[in-house]
């Protein structure tokens, strides 16, 4: 059931964090026109998905209160700041990104557009500061015993913060690279090269000074991540590497395999380095696990559930990674202004 | 049983209300709207794609915007529920968070599959053949009512907890999810919902249609946008009537208190009158209703001799506030009656234009049946939000009835009432800009959604 949350958790960075670092580079696309080109290959490449993606969060919130549901209370009440932020930040992304694709006007495009950009950034953030402030021991067990200001104003809080943000904008830039290609825009794909070698340059150094901080302040985590999770941190270091060296070359593809592995790792030596805490220090997954009844059916669920969103998950990625469409289409293919229906569709 | 610590305001505790109840409120209507308007959108659809009109073609196109709008906005208010259920009442969620995670769990499920297929049906539209593409919005619908379903059963079993023991020192033991899902009150109160929902969404599409066609809009358009979606919630409405007759039914043997509320019932007794209307200044005595002598004992028994169960068999402070539910109630069952009404009208004006072959828009009294009808959609969310009223403070002051107080499981952080004036704020903004994009959806051009749709540029409005 853990490894089944983890992994919902890792879906969600690779697919919902690529979606909110699209959002960033939204924000950072230039005056109206000049950014025109940039946003609409972001609004194509997130449009059919996002909204999927999203629901990997609500899959781990519901698995960690189903199964493991004092560790649930625990962290909402006492994270409730940051997480109130966030779900602000959800509404305004979610609700803007669909208010803007629905608009015509200018004004309005811009109004909606900068808000769906500017709560992409803000909700990574909150979030990574509610990962520093699990990861760092900040919230005892019970209701609202930790301090609902600290435990997520803090150094590692921070550093999860700009982490976080960091490797969304990462993972959009290099999924955008490839998808400019295919959109038959080279002068994009270049752009998004540079500010994906950028963000990920940035992602190592502040990784770097995170082992610092880390040190300092949450020295449990340090410990485990120098210890057990110390072989996926140098997984994800050389993943990470390995990206920018095929972005440099050109490798589009491989490069997002590489990239999604480094921020994976994170979360995965994250995880190692925890376990078998799920609230540091000594709440350990066998204390608050639920019932064996309560995982089995949950595990049923998901297996029920598996069976029939995986091939759906697959239809849908491929039928918008296939290039264009247009032509391949019979509807298109209907004589072009002819009358309505034409003989294909029509009542035959 | 008290586990938690009760270190909480007063002021607080209101505000956490406050703030889950609007949540629900406003959520309740953009789930039911997205429930409901994918069944009209591929009823109007395969129409379109029967009659090649691209009047209906047109018409299905701008719903399946509609819904796109509807389920983003639907989807994050969801979440928004998901969060608050562990930001306001982790002492529920600490507790009993494992009983209901399954139907959460199936519900993010079917949610997760709704998206997937919303993403299919709006983006490739124009990718797919019109029947592959119309069968892509099978599983929408499908999946949409199933998370309904499931939702409903997890507000079931706080009506009626099930599936599991409580020790005494607050520890669960037995845990059963499967029998805390299926509980008494799952079957009646989602099948009540669900059809509630098929209600909403049509009158409310109705309503907009109808406006159009009291300005004299009378074409190909507008009537099929105003006749499909009201004959399908006029059809649904006498269902309702059923099972919403078998709700009360289900109250009066598993939730006494409840049904003691609505009704107004204070004492114990055979010939309990049904009062229509009225009010309970002191919370002692409904006063000024007009009543139907005998009435509740017959409907609930068929006898006048029937015993109900009034509220003086709980202690005082575990009564609810009789005037709201007793009001919000009959409110309810009034705008019902009144769907079924317009549904039997609508019915008459077919087989009075059958008979004299004229059209049905030029029926006598065809104007009064439309202005009425264009008040149809906001009733039918004010009747909505007046039954999900009784049975949320109905079952108050209890969270899980009977087992858990409210204020037993708020949250004990300082500062919630902030978070309410936050929450305010930004659900507001969200209400304006969602209706002004609704309303434009439906009068401009549409722009395409995805750059390949070519039906937007070969069946251009005017």
């Amino acid at each position: 059931m853990l490894a089944l949350m983890w992994v919902g958790l890792t879906c969600y960075a690779l697919f919902g964090g690529a979606d909110f670092g699209a959002g960033l580079w939204d924000l950072l696309a230039g005056r109206s026109r000049q950014g025109l080109p940039q946003r609409r290959l972001i609004e194509h490449s997130i449009g059919p998905v996002w909204e999927a993606n999203h629901v990997w969060l609500i899959f781990v919130l519901v698995l960690l209160w189903a199964s493991f549901s004092p560790v649930f209370a625990a962290v909402l009440s006492t994270l409730y700041v940051p997480l109130t932020l966030t779900a602000l930040g959800i509404i305004a992304r979610g609700a803007a990104f669909a208010f803007r694709k629905a608009s015509t006007e200018l004004w309005q495009q811009r109004l909606f557009g900068g808000c769906f950009a500017l709560s992409s950034v803000v909700t990574p953030f909150f979030l990574g500061t509610v990962a520093g402030g699990i990861a760092s021991g900040r919230v005892p067990p019970g209701l609202a015993r930790g301090d609902t200001v600290t435990s997520w104003l803090n150094p590692t809080s921070a550093l999860g913060g700009v982490l976080a943000v960091l490797a969304c904008a990462h993972l959009a830039a290099v999924y955008l690279c490839a998808d400019a290609v295919r959109a038959g825009e080279p002068g994009l794909a270049r752009g998004f090269e540079r500010r994906a070698m950028l963000s990920g340059l940035l992602s190592g150094l502040v990784a770097l000074a995170g082992i610092a901080v880390l040190h300092a302040d949450a020295p449990q985590l340090f410990h485990g991540l120098t210890h057990r999770g110390l072989g996926l941190v140098i997984v994800s270091a050389v993943a990470g590497l390995a990206g920018l060296g095929l972005l440099a070359t050109r490798r589009h593809l491989l490069a997002r395999v590489a990239s999604a592995l480094a921020v994976a790792a994170v979360l995965w030596a994250w995880g190692a380095a925890q376990y078998p805490d799920l609230l540091v220090p000594g709440t350990t997954v066998a204390e608050t696990a639920s019932h064996e009844s309560v995982l089995t059916a949950c595990l049923i669920a998901t297996g029920v559930g598996a069976v029939f969103l995986l091939p759906s998950l697959w239809m849908l990625y491929t039928t918008f990674q296939r290039p264009g469409g247009a032509g391949a289409s019979p509807v298109t293919g209907a004589p072009a202004g002819g009358t309505p229906a034409g003989g294909r569709d029509g009542t035959g | 049983m008290k586990v938690w610590p009760l270190a909480f305001s007063e002021g607080d505790l209101a505000a956490a209300r406050a703030q889950m109840g609007f949540s629900l409120a406003w959520h309740i209507v953009v789930a039911c709207l997205g429930v409901g308007l994918p069944l009209l959108t591929l009823a109007m659809e395969w129409y379109g794609i029967r009659t090649g009109d691209p009047a209906h073609r047109l018409l299905a196109r701008r719903w399946a915007r509609g819904m796109g709008v509807l389920f983003a906005v639907g989807a994050v208010s969801g979440t928004i529920l998901s969060f608050e259920m562990g930001l306001l009442w982790p002492g529920l969620m600490g507790r009993f968070g494992q009983v209901i995670g399954l139907p959460f769990a199936m519900e993010g499920f079917a949610f997760f599959l709704e998206a997937v297929f919303l993403g299919i049906y709006l983006y490739a539209w124009d990718r797919l053949p019109p029947r592959r593409h119309l069968l892509t919005g099978v599983p929408i619908v499908i999946a949409g009512t199933l998370s309904a379903f499931f939702v409903v059963c997890a507000n079931a079993w706080m009506n009626q907890p099930r599936g599991f023991t409580l020790r005494p020192d607050g520890t669960l033991a037995d845990v059963s999810p499967w029998v805390a899902l299926i509980n008494p009150a799952s079957p009646p109160q989602s099948v009540h919902m669900i059809l509630a929902a098929f209600m909403v969404a049509s009158f409310a599409t109705a309503s907009v249609y109808a406006v159009a066609l009291l300005r004299g809009r009378n074409d190909a358009y507008h009537r099929a946008g105003f006749l499909l979606p009201f004959s399908f919630g006029a059809l649904v409405a006498p269902f309702q009537l059923v099972v919403g007759d078998w709700v009360a039914r289900f109250l009066a043997h598993y939730q006494p208190v409840k049904l003691a509320g609505i009704e107004g019932v204070f004492r114990t007794g055979s010939h309990i009158p049904l009062t229509i209307l009225g009010a309970a200044p002191g919370n002692d005595r409904l006063e000024y209703g007009l009543e139907i002598p005998s009435g509740l004992s017959f409907l609930v028994g068929f006898s006048p001799e029937t015993v109900v169960r009034g509220l003086n068999e709980v202690p005082r402070d575990q009564w609810p506030v009789v005037t709201a539910i007793h009001l919000s109630f009959d409110v309810m069952v009034g705008v019902g009656m009144l769907l079924i009404a317009m549904g039997a009208l609508l019915l008459l004006g077919w087989w009075r234009a059958r008979r004299t072959g004229r059209d049905l828009m030029a029926l006598r009294g065809h104007r009064v049946f439309l202005a009425v009808a264009v008040l149809c959609g906001p009733a039918a969310v004010v009747a909505l939000e007046c039954g999900w009223t009784v049975t949320e403070l109905g079952r108050q002051p209890w969270i899980v009835y009977g087992v858990m107080l409210v204020r037993e499981a708020v949250n004990p952080a300082p500062g919630l009432a902030t978070g309410l004036w936050l929450v305010l704020a930004v659900y507001t903004a969200m209400t304006v800009a969602t209706v002004y994009v609704l309303r434009r959806l439906v009068r401009t051009t549409p722009v395409p959604i995805a750059p390949q749709e070519s039906d937007v540029e070969r069946f251009p409005v005017t």
